[in-house]
This record gives C-alpha cells, structure tokens and sequence, in this order.
C-alpha cells in the first residue's frame, strides 16, 4: 500500500499521529515520576521517602490521565482507533519495542534479581525498595518487598489507565462499568485488603499467607502449598475461612457464574491480569495473531498448562500429606484417588453430554491428557514411593519458573507491545483454561451476531484481544461461542453497523453453525442452511 | 468438468464462488485487476484512518482459496466474446469459459464537469482510490483544504477519514439535507447537525458547477451553484456510483444502466450471468430500484446464482430491505421502507432524543396501521425481530409497544422505549 510511503521525516508526525501540547506536558509529567523511580534504583537516597514517593506515584497518574484529556477530551464520544497502525507504539514500531525491551528487563529484575531493586532480607531495603517503605508500613506495618513494589505499580497502572479506557469509551456503558469493576477488585480485593489483613499477623494466633482475596487456583498456582495450608490451618476461623474460600471459589463459585455469565465475570471484570491487560494494555489489543493456525497452537499450548498445573499442585499436595488415615482423614492414598476419581467422571460426564461439540484435536486431547494422569497415578502404585516419577519440588519449582514467572510475567506482559495484551490470558492461563472450557460447554453466554448486517470490515476481529477472528462468524450469521473469548465487548463497540452484541441466553440455538445471513428469499434460506 | 469464470472479486463475485464450491466441484476462476485477494471494500475507509491495515480487511487468509480449490486470476478483461465463451484480457492472455457471472462492481459518478479529470480529483471505490487519496491527501500540508460534493454515504465517510488527518472538509450537498433523497427531514437534519458538531462545512443546496487548475494542471478551487469559489487541494467526487460495464461495449450482452438481467439473474445471453453493483434487474422485486449498489445486496444475488449454476433454478427475490451505516459517530440501521417522501398511504412515527443524537421513524400505512419500515439512529436493533414484524405487517402501535424485543443496544445501555411510547401515546391523543 501506498500509504506506507514515508513523506517527511519529522519525527514529531502528523495528525492522527501527532502529540497536543497538553500531552507533551503530560509525557513530561509522567517521565519526571518514573525518573524519581529510576533514581531510586541507582541507589539515590531521598531524603523524605513518602513525600518523593507521593510525588512520583501522583505524577504518574496525573500525567496518564492528562495524556487522556489530551487525547479525549475535546473529540465527541465514540471510537477512539485514529491513527493506530500509524503510532510507533501501537503498531510494533521503535517506541514498541523500547517499551517491550524496558518492561521485559524490569520484570526479570523483579523476579530474579530483586536485590538489584534494593531488596535486603537481612537489613534495612535500600534503592526502589526503599522508597515505598513508608507506604508499606502505612498498610501492613512491614517493610516493602520487591512484591509491594510491583503491586503498587501494578495498581497505580490499573487505576490511571483504568481512567484512560473509560474516558476512551466514555459513549460505553458496558466498557465504563466493567472498568470501574476491574479497579475496585485491584485497589481493595489485591492490594488494600491482603495489606491490612497482614497487620492481623502480628497477633500471635495468626500466621495468614499474603492472599490476594480474587486469585484462584490454578492462577495462583501456589495456594495449596504447604507452607500457606499451614499458615491457613493454624490462623483459627479466618484462617480456615480462607482455606475454604480457595477451595470454594474453583469448584463452586467459578462454575456457576461462569454458567450464567461465561468467563468473562472472572476474565475481564475481576482478574488483575485482566485488569492489567484491559486498561493498561489497551492499546495493544490490535497486535494478537487471528490466524487459524495461532488458534490451534493456543489449544494445544493453554490446555498443556492446565495439565501441568493440576499434575504439578496435585504432586505437591500428595507431598506433604501424610500415609496415616489415622492422623488425618485426607491422606496420601484418599487424595490421589480422589483426585484421579473426580478428574475420571469429570471426562465421563463431558465425553457422554457433550462430544459431538468436540473438534478431533480436542477429543485427541483430552483422551491424552486423562491418559497421563492416571497413567501417572499408576505408575505411582506399581512403583511405590517415587511420587509420580517427578520429583515434587521439581516440578513445582519448574513450574513456577516457566509458567509462574517468565510466561506470565515476562512474556505474558513485557510483551504487550509486540504480541498484544493478552498473551498470557491466551496462551498460559490455566485459569482461563477452565472457564474456557466451561464457557464453551456449559454456559448461556455467547455474543450474538445481528441478522445479515455484516459487512466483513473486519474491525471486530481486528481489536479482539484473544485473537478470535470474530468476523468469520459474524460474516455467516453465526453466534460467537468461543472458549477463549474473555467478554470484554469491545468487537461489539468497534462494529459500525451494530451486529455483534454479548449476551447470557437459552442454551438451545446458542451453537448455531447451520446459521445463514437474513435478507434473503425465506425459501432459499432454508435450502442454504439444509447445505451447511 | 464446467469451468466458471467470475469477473470481480468483491462480495457478490466471491460470494458466489464460495457457494458454488459448496455445491459442487466445478472448476472456479476468480478474476480481478483491482488486488488478488477478496478484500472488503466497504472496510477501505479504516486503512485511511489508520484503524486497520489493508491486510485486516481480507475476510480469509490467504491459504483460503487454494484449500478450496478457486483459483484468482489477476488481469483486467477487455472482451467478452460470449459467442466463443471466451475472455480477453489487457495482457494478451484468454480464458475460455462455460459459465461466465460478471461481478464488475460500479465506478463513481462524474457528471460531465468542468475540470472533473483534473489532478486531486477523485472518487473512492476502489483500492487504488485510496492509494490516490493518500497521495492526493496524505496530511494537511499537503492537501490544506477539501471539498466534497454529493450527499451519501461515501461522501460522509470520506470526509470522516479527510478529518482524522485534521484536513478542513467543505460539504456541497445538493438537497435541502444530508442524504435528503433518501432520509426524511428529521433524520436528514440529525446528520446534517451532527456534521456540522464535526466541523465540516456543509452548504446544502449547493452544487458543482465546475474545477480549475492551477499551472501544473492540479486542482485550485471550485465554483460553486451559487457563484462562490472555494478553493481546495483536493475534490472528492461522491455522488453516487454506476454500474461499471463499459468493457461489455461490443459485446452481445445487453446492457443499459448496467448489465440487463431477468429474475434468475441471467443476461440475454445464455450461461452468461450478472450480480451485485453491476446488475440491472429489469423486473425488480416491489419497491427495490433496479440497481441496488449495496453489501448486502451483493452478497444475496451471488446465494442465489451459486444455486442457479449448480442446477436448482431459482429466481432473486430479496426478502424485506435492509441496510445500515455509520455516519461519524451515529449508527444507523434500516428496516423495511420509509420514504424521503412519504408515499400516499404512509405515515410516520418520529421520535428524537433531546440531545439530537438519537432518533427513530417508523412508518406505518395509514389505513391498516401495518408497519412498513424503520429507521433507527443512535439505537441499535435487532434484525430478526424487525423483519418478522413487517413481514407479518404488525400495526405500529404493537410495534411500538414491543419495541423492547428489537433491542440489540450492548448491556447496561439506556433504554429510550419509555419515552418513545409515551411520545407515541402523546401524538395519538394529539391526532
């Protein structure tokens, strides 16, 4: 295309591209906080930490939300994407990359290399780490971790990028109520509340695990741990309210809701990596990969983390539980049987309802999968002792190592800008993985598509984040009824004739792929959709 | 084994060609000089715009058409020889043919203008009037000011896209209103405001009277109807489209407007077919026109012909008219017929929101209170339920009361049905 042609070489571009004067300031702003940030890490000491902190924090939202004046403020309600393949940050250009390289480096500083933050486990913290002590201490009483300071971060972004997305779709009501959902489970569910709830740790009848009160197993894969059930089983009621809670929000709470809402009531109004990627990540939604192919590698790859996470917990659990029946009614033998029982009629049950709904590769799948874990189970029981051939703390720390830290972290966000926002979410989540897999069987959501009206433009597939390629149902008349599809309805507000709307509905005709566009002779209709 | 060959690759061409591959095996020749691949045109608008690439607005990826078996000849035809079922193309090369469906598209109107060839004169149909329009405006230094003439949809999309690169847009609109041949004054002024909202100039009631040159043959200024000169760097020229035939000149295959074709969609020469844009239909379906240059349209007749070819005769007979667009921020859809100018036995139903953004006009017949048609602004609607009412001719005043079972408007919306029905009640006491 022609409009590649580059005419001048100003840096600076030309509208849609350029920047306002009032985001200049705003970019100023920003930098001026993170530079604080940044000077914090080379080790220089400020004098009064909470006031350069407050000031650094402030700047950075305030310089956010004035980039978003700036860009929003004075255009009329209504979608916002002028400009966005031409944008170096948008379209995986120079600043794309800069930004991927720069947060790729700091999360694996953050997780390898916190001492570089000015961790010190034996001493006072110095460098960043320091610098939010004060808050820290505001909250739970302790110093800051490399932890505290991610999560501030990571909710400092959440809410001001939070502002940005509802400026942005301010015409949206779904969009806007949706967002504010986002920012109060990070504000109090994952960061305000664990924080207080830690101050109970100073009581001696308590020894609560840091518990982000929305994260559920297997995205927190560690909740089941030793070290937290401990925790969990000596912190009397709320303690064991806790445990419960974990236990309950997996097999209870997640597949009812999911039932009446699909994985969106998790994946796009409560999750922090939602949250993250929903506000923060926004601009990058454009980037995923909408090709037949990304889609079957992500089957294969996010179904292999939900085996590996549910091989890895139910490994580490078997671990610390005892033999004896007499010491505690779950022990070793009742747990893996269990487990093995419950994995075993949960694929009866799905094999007998719903395998026409199936594809090949998915029946392959799932017959491979149960395979390997009662193959594992077996082999424990033939072989005695050896604990599923793996080592426990091998695979947990593996584990944690690929999955925990370099997919979801890493990959899953310092990539936003050249993979797109919801890498993680797509291709790693186990958590996702279940609710996926509930949504496309057992759920009443789908997004429906309106009659004949679609004109194949494409910008629904285009913004899907979860590079659904939204259009190639739209474009047959066919309901959207997606595993992956995190419901954030943002193919329904970019489609310009109003033909994609999310709804929960009757589960008869919600799988319509005998579908066929309206608009034509009654008759011919039917002998089409006799066709398909 | 029959060999089809289609000429155009838009919606109704491959349309077609998609269901003739699922209904038989016959050997499939897509031909285009526009691009290689099924692009959707009607997406162009967000390439300028910078919302998505060329490549985004490919339905299919590019394996598609080889895994089923149609092939895509790139070259422009210059003959038909339909006696010898064969064509000739502007290289040289031929293709013999058994069937033969021509899917040409249109091109955009120009009406003998002075100066309407000049340099930065352009419509925009096609995928080389938007590689034209980059260069002709590629930013507002460039091209520091645009006029646009004719009131459509494509003139309001193209002054859409002139606006993302801040290039100031003059608006000549022959009728009273935006689009005033088609929507009635109420939602012809809802548009013409919103334009405005948007800082484009419109002069309504103003025409092209000619363009002139500057020294290097390149467009300067207009002059319009009134006598006014505007001066420009660029003119859009969107009044409308035409069948684009002018390569079947001396050819057998009759042509008028368009290429003529009866109810099966068949030209007066057999196995020679027409569909979409370039089609004339000489006994059209109730009110329709004969040349209906839209999506959907396109996409019906190439259901139907695919049936045609593949031995199950069957005529063109389009069910209840519908169309939709955008027109800058306000969506609009449409339902059924309601007129510019309300026909004898119509009335209509007008209700507009106080802030001017969203309207509806549902027109009934004044006798058996039957629906004939809708149009929404600002409010989305469901297709299937809509259809079904004029369909069965439900009376306005059902429709107006279930209004609620159309909502197609996302989750946590406003609803304005209340207030239509109250405004409904209102005018009935009124009347």
């Amino acid at each position: 295309m022609s409009n590649t042609i580059q005419r001048n070489m100003s840096l600076a571009g030309e509208p849609p591209v350029s920047l306002s004067v009032v985001q200049k300031i705003s970019v100023l702003m920003g930098m001026f906080g993170l530079m604080v940030l940044l000077l914090a890490i080379f080790n220089i000491s400020f004098p009064d930490k909470s006031i350069w902190l407050t000031i650094s924090l402030t700047s950075i939202t305030l310089g956010i939300i004035l980039f978003s004046y700036g860009a929003y403020a004075h255009k009329s309600a209504g979608i916002k994407n002028d400009g966005v393949w031409f944008k170096s940050i948008s379209s995986r250009g120079f600043l794309a990359w800069v930004l991927g390289i720069s947060l790729t480096g700091f999360y694996i500083i953050l997780y390898f290399f916190p001492q570089f933050l000015g961790l010190n486990n034996n001493g006072a913290n110095t460098g960043l780490i320091a610098l939010f002590d004060p808050l820290s201490k505001l909250l739970s009483g302790n110093p800051a971790s490399q932890w505290f300071v991610y999560g501030t971060l990571y909710t400092t972004s959440i809410f001001a990028f939070g502002i940005k997305f509802i400026w942005k779709y301010r015409h949206n009501q779904y969009e806007i109520i949706r967002t504010i959902s986002v920012m109060f489970f990070q504000l109090a569910f994952a960061f305000i509340i664990p924080e207080l709830m830690a101050r109970l740790n100073n009581d001696e009848a308590y020894n609560i695990p840091y518990y982000d009160l929305k994260n559920i197993w297997p995205l927190n894969y560690y909740n089941f741990d030793q070290y937290r059930i401990d925790g969990f089983i000596t912190s009397g009621d709320i303690g064991m309210a806790l445990l419960v809670l974990g236990i309950v929000s997996i097999l209870i709470i997640t597949p009812i809701l999911t039932y009446f809402y699909g994985k969106r009531w998790y994946c796009s109004w409560v999750c922090g990596c939602g949250g993250l990627a929903e506000t923060s990540g926004d601009s990058f939604r454009q980037l995923s990969d909408k090709s037949l192919f990304a889609w079957k590698v992500e089957r294969w790859v996010v179904h292999s983390v939900l085996v590996f996470s549910v091989l890895m917990t139910t490994a580490v659990i078997h671990s610390y539980l005892s033999y004896d029946a007499d010491k505690y009614w779950l022990n070793k033998d009742i747990f893996l049987i269990s487990v093995a029982v419950f994995l075993g009629v949960l694929f009866a049950l799905v094999w007998f309802f719903k395998r026409e709904e199936l594809k090949k590769d998915a029946q392959y799948g799932a017959i491979g999968y149960l395979t390997i874990i009662i193959g594992l189970v077996g082999i424990h029981y033939v072989f005695g002792n050896s604990v599923f051939i793996f080592n426990p703390e091998t695979l947990r720390s593996t584990y944690a190592f690929l999955i925990g830290s370099i997919f979801s972290g890493v990959i899953g966000t310092g990539f936003y800008p050249i993979f797109g926002n919801r890498v993680w979410c797509r291709f790693g989540c186990p958590m996702a993985a279940i609710l996926g897999l509930q949504q496309r069987l057992f759920s009443k959501f789908r997004i429906t598509t309106n009659g004949g009206q679609c004109i194949s433009c494409g910008n629904c597939s285009t913004y899907c984040e979860m590079g659904i390629d939204v259009r190639a149902y739209a474009q047959k008349g066919q309901n959207i009824v997606r595993a992956s599809c995190v419901g954030c309805g943002i193919c329904s507000a970019v489609c310009p004739r109003g033909v994609l709307k999310l709804e929960n509905g009757a589960q008869k005709g919600r799988i319509n792929n005998d579908a066929v566009l309206l608009g034509n002779d009654v008759d011919l209709l039917d002998l089409i959709k006799q066709n398909e | 084994m029959k060999h089809i060959a289609i000429i155009g690759n838009g919606i109704a061409g491959i349309t077609a060609a998609r269901h003739i591959r699922k209904l038989s095996d016959y050997k499939i020749t897509v031909i285009s000089a526009e691009s290689k691949y099924f692009f959707s045109r009607t997406a162009l608008m967000y390439v300028y715009m910078g919302h998505m690439k060329f490549e985004h607005t490919q339905p299919y990826e590019n394996w598609f058409w080889e895994k089923n078996r149609i092939a895509l000849k790139q070259g422009y035809v210059t003959k038909v020889l339909a006696q010898e079922k064969k064509l000739l193309f502007q290289d040289g090369t031929s293709l013999n043919y058994d069937d033969l469906i021509i899917a040409s598209g249109s091109k955009p109107n120009k009406f003998g203008w002075a100066g309407q060839d000049l340099k930065g004169v352009q419509g925009l149909y096609s995928k080389q009037d938007l590689e034209l329009l980059e260069e002709n405006a590629p930013n507002n230094k460039l091209c520091k000011h645009a006029v646009i003439v004719g009131g459509g949809l494509i003139g309001i999309e193209l002054a859409e896209m002139l606006l993302t690169r801040k290039i100031p847009v003059t608006f000549l609109v022959r009728e009273h209103a935006f689009w005033g041949n088609v929507l009635p004054k109420g939602e012809a002024d809802l548009v013409t405001r919103h334009m405005r909202k948007h800082h484009i100039n419109v002069q309504l009631e103003t025409e092209l009277k000619e363009i002139s040159a500057n020294e290097n043959g390149r467009v300067k200024s207009i002059i319009t109807s009134k006598g006014e000169e505007i001066s420009c760097d660029f003119v859009g020229l969107t009044a409308g489209v035409s069948p684009s035939v002018a390569f079947l000149k001396n050819s057998d295959i009759e042509t008028g407007r368009g290429v003529k074709v009866n109810k099966y969609l068949e030209t007066n020469i057999p196995n020679v077919y027409a569909i979409g844009d370039c089609a004339e239909q000489m006994e059209p379906t109730g009110l329709r026109k004969p040349i209906e240059a839209v999506w959907y349209t396109g996409r019906m007749m190439g259901e139907v012909v695919a049936q045609t070819i593949c031995g199950n005769k069957i005529a063109y007979r389009p069910g209840i008219w519908f169309n939709s667009a955008k027109f800058l921020d306000i969506e609009y859809q449409t339902y059924g017929w309601v007129w510019a100018k309300p026909k004898l036995y119509e009335k209509q139903f007008y209700w507009e929101h106080p802030n001017g953004n969203i309207c509806i006009n549902i027109a009934y017949h004044k006798n058996t209170r039957a629906v004939l048609g809708i149009n929404t602004f600002g409010i989305r609607m469901r297709h299937e339920v809509l259809n079904k009412w004029i369909h069965q001719e439900k009376e306005i005043d059902f429709v107006v009361k279930n209004l609620k079972k159309a909502h197609f408007d996302p989750e946590f919306y406003h609803t304005y049905y209340s207030d239509i029905q109250l405004h409904f009640k209102n005018q009935l006491q009124l009347a």
